[in-house]
């Protein structure tokens, strides 16, 4: 596959970042900077910018560099060096022209996926970096436009969608009318407190995948556990301002999300398929929150998943027979270590797993996640050319025999759907959650 | 709450059998109890499509297509949210509201359980309707509801100004505002979320003047200070002054007014209360990171707890606090800042006695339910459990349990408990 890079056009037009250029000052970038750098970071910042002796090993360790023909500018290092470096060097005294282009390479040239860290020999998180430079453009109103328009609706509806407050329950209810069809007395219990188990979602499956709640609900009942989702607000476990550095609002979300799990008195919180909500749910937010932990354990998926096979609670009628290959995605990988754990699940359900190279914690990311996919259409093409190398690394595993793509994560779903379209794969991709419901016995 | 003293403290125990119901219906959803006790009940499918509710072993007179959101009201009515030929409303003890919707949702009651408020979708807007009166005006959206305390009045946050999902630069101006029994205040924030209503009405809200800029709104006027964050407001019962946890460059405060009223800055601060008798504020504060526990009056506890500190209740005397703890994973109350010994799987809401001399909860551990009362566990072990209550004298627990498909409410001596 040598299909040659298409270069992007250099200033990509972008409502969020022109309009929010238009109203700074240099002044008011120095001080935003400076606020940042002294008042919102510490040791951390300070260890990596020391400790990074520009030796180039982490390069080797970014999609984007590799699919941009190892152009340094899409290095890791490359990245920091042409942002947060530049920052600190001029002491926060950087123009506008400098901060547009610190604002794309941020939000859009970099997926936060830490793969970087791991080539490293200091483990530096240049996915930290880029955190530290997304929280000064977002106080500069710097946001692109569409992820910022995601966290507006995050903000008024607390999900990711715009979805209004009666669309939530009149679709669960919608779909366990659509499931009763199958299975008779299936029910989605909604606001059962009590319950063991509260399930939650991306605002994208009740807006456009309403049968990934149709085939969890069937999971659910089919394994017989005692599980709830609420009515209200809080059942949407993602998290786009968590990735436009709206740290105050990434915690009024997760806030919601802990809060409703604790009015209905769950053991746990099982989320869907989803893998930057889970790092907002296990990490980021939680702890912004000053929760070390969960308060309430999230399970993802995959692990939950898990449990029901290896309790026998769900059995497997007749697996899976096209050749399937598995891609780890970052946050529940390198962010959770849940890889083996997928591989249980995949090898239980599958007849054959052709692994893809490189895997589990070393795999490549999808492109589209670290919200670089929720920029919109503008950046396309800069995360579709910016991951020829995925293309490779799949067409090699489709040459093995490979049919079937099962990528457990909403983003790397959308984004490897692009990469399948654009470069010709013509894999099918699924979630675990679409096998399992089609291979699992039901009553 | 209603006036127990006219419930029956005399029987020691009635039981209603609940097991049987199966074979009657397709199937049965999971019980309610009345505060008092005296009723239990669920909602069944009687045939594809066609729902009621089953009380006592009595269903309602008309069936629905669809039923959900079963609950009690304090003074133990039983609504549930129903629909019809695609109308949807809610029923009180089988009676539908003469008012009908698109859709209705999230049920709010006053305390004393005389009124009840739902929102509700119709034709794509948006409202509350209190006691089957709807709000005469509508919107575009509708989000974040309160119903006062007494049960006077409603308020949400309404979209005010229509606004494409990706205009970013409208909605960073303001779309959104506070409507009070439909009455709209007279000007938009970027955003309105948790709100407070006093006896007179005055609503006050957590605003955001911009993306950075948080304060309180109380009746539309904004705090002159802003902060980096805000919190649920409350208003000082005795006072009226309205009072809510700020941000101040990382920290959180509590401030009344605009001002700060804690000096003492802490991780987290929220969830403020206000004393029954007025003379002191606490509120659930991290002292640290993963160091979760109560302060009161901007001192905290000496005890701090690792996982999750909710539901924090006052005695009605006002000297004692008891709220859920979760440490180390395991859940337990904590009365004054000392965790019992117990710990469980689950645990609900503490209940003081009325003289706040002792603390009961419903609590799980292994799949089972059970009382336990100032640490000590009742015998019994059981499928299903609610909240327990004290009698007026304190020396009774009512006891709502349901054993080997039989549903049993018990008046147990404090004594039983050891
Ligand atoms: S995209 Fe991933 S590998 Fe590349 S710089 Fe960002 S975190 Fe590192
Ligand atoms: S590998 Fe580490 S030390 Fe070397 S350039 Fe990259 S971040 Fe710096």
């Amino acid at each position: 596959m040598n299909e040659p890079v298409k270069k992007v056009a250099e200033i990509i037009p972008d409502e969020g970042i022109d309009a929010g250029l238009a109203r700074l000052t240099e002044d008011r970038i120095e001080n935003t900077i400076l606020r940042v750098l002294n008042g919102e970071t510490g040791a951390r910042l300070k260890v990596y910018v020391e400790t990074c002796i520009h030796c180039g090993l982490c390069s080797e360790g970014c999609h984007y560099y590799l699919s941009y023909d190892k152009d340094p500018r899409y290095s890791p290092a490359g990245k920091v060096k042409q942002t947060l470096w530049e920052m600190i060097r001029k002491k926060g005294r950087v123009d506008k022209a400098f901060m547009r282009q610190a604002v794309v390479i941020a939000a859009t040239q970099c997926n936060m996926c830490k793969r970087c860290a791991m080539y490293c020999p200091f483990g530096i998180d240049v996915a930290y970096l880029m955190s530290v430079v997304r929280r000064i453009t977002h106080l500069l109103g710097l946001t692109p436009q569409y992820i910022q328009a995601t966290a507006h609706s995050h903000s008024v509806n607390m999900n990711q969608m715009w979805i209004k407050e009666d669309e939530w329950p009149d679709t669960l209810q919608w779909q366990e009318d659509e499931a009763r069809s199958e299975i008779p007395h299936l029910r989605i219990p909604l606001e059962k407190e009590g319950a063991d188990i509260m399930y939650s979602v991306i605002g994208p499956e009740p807006k456009f995948q309403a049968q990934l709640i149709y085939q969890a609900a069937v999971i659910m009942n089919v394994a017989g556990v005692n599980w709830t989702m609420p009515a209200t607000p809080g059942w949407d476990n993602s998290d786009m301002a968590m990735f436009t550095g709206d740290n105050e609002l990434m915690g009024r979300i997760k806030r919601v999300h802990f809060e409703t799990a604790g009015r209905l008195k769950v053991k746990k919180i099982v989320m869907g398929e989803c893998g930057h909500a889970f790092r907002s749910v296990y990490d980021m937010g939680n702890r912004w929150l000053g929760w070390k932990m969960p308060p309430i354990p999230v399970f993802h998926a995959i692990e939950f998943y898990y449990d029901m096979i290896r309790e026998g609670r769900i059995r497997i009628a007749q697996k899976y027979a096209e050749p399937v290959t598995f891609h780890d995605p970052c946050n529940v990988v390198r962010g959770r270590g849940l890889h083996e754990k997928a591989r249980y699940v995949v090898n239980a359900m599958c007849d054959t797993l052709i692994e893809m190279h490189p895997n589990r914690e070393h795999n490549y990311c999808c492109c589209a996640g670290g919200g670089v996919i929720n920029c919109g259409p503008p950046y396309k093409m800069v995360r579709i050319d910016g991951n020829r190398i995925k293309a490779e690394q799949l067409f090699a595993v489709k040459a093995r025999g490979a049919r079937t793509l099962i990528a457990p994560c909403h983003n790397c779903h959308s984004g490897l759907e692009d990469i399948n379209h654009y470069y010709g794969l013509e894999m099918n991709i699924k979630f675990i959650g679409d096998i399992l419901y089609q291979v699992m016995k039901k009553p | 709450m209603a006036d127990t003293i006219a419930w029956d403290w005399q029987t020691g125990e009635k039981s209603i059998p609940v097991g049987n119901s199966n074979s009657r219906f397709e199937w049965v959803e999971e019980p309610y109890v009345s505060y008092d006790g005296e009723r239990v009940a669920s909602i069944v499918n009687i045939a594809e499509g066609e729902f009621t509710v089953c009380v006592n072993g009595q269903t309602w007179e008309n069936p629905f297509e669809k039923i959900w959101h079963l609950r009690f009201t304090a003074d133990d009515r039983l609504t549930a949210l129903v629909s019809d030929a695609g109308e949807w409303t809610l029923a009180v003890d089988g009676v539908s509201w003469e008012n009908r919707f698109g859709y209705v949702w999230n049920p709010l009651f006053s305390q004393d359980g005389r009124s009840i408020a739902v929102s509700f979708q119709q034709d794509r807007q948006y409202g509350m309707a209190l006691n089957d009166v709807p709000w005469e005006e509508t919107y575009g959206n509708l989000t974040d509801p309160v119903l006062s305390p007494d049960g006077n009045h409603t308020a949400a946050s309404v979209q005010v100004i229509p606004t494409g999902e990706v205009e970013i630069r409208k909605f960073q101006q303001g779309t959104i505002s506070a409507a009070k029994d439909g009455v709209v205040w007279d000007r938009p924030f970027v955003n309105v979320w948790r709100k407070a209503m006093n006896l007179n009405g005055d609503l006050a809200a957590e605003v955001r003047l911009t993306l950075y800029d948080y304060t309180i709104a109380v009746n539309g006027s904004p705090w002159e200070k802003t902060f980096g964050g805000v919190w649920e407001p409350i208003f000082h019962p005795i006072s009226g002054a309205v009072i809510a946890p700020v941000r101040v460059k990382g920290k959180w405060y509590l401030a009344e007014e605009g001002r700060l009223l804690w000096s003492t800055p802490f991780d987290q601060l929220w969830h403020p209360v206000v004393s029954p008798d007025g003379k002191c504020i606490v509120a659930i504060v991290a002292t640290g990171f993963g160091k979760w526990t109560v302060a009161v009056d901007g001192r905290a506890w000496r005890h701090v707890f690792s996982d999750f500190v909710t539901d924090m209740t006052f005695s009605s005397d006002s000297r004692k606090i008891a709220v859920i703890v979760k440490d180390k994973e395991r859940w337990s109350i904590a009365v004054q800042g000392t965790a019992w010994n117990n710990t469980f799987d689950m645990i609900w809401k503490p209940v003081f006695s009325p003289d706040g001399a002792h603390v009961a909860a419903k609590v799980e551990r292994g799949g089972k339910y059970t009382m336990a009362l100032d640490d000590r566990l009742w015998r019994q072990d059981c499928e299903a459990a609610w909240d327990p209550l004290f009698s007026p004298d304190g020396t009774r627990l009512l006891v709502k349990t349901i054993e080997d498909g039989t549903y049993f409410r018990r008046v147990i001596p404090v004594g039983e408990f050891g």
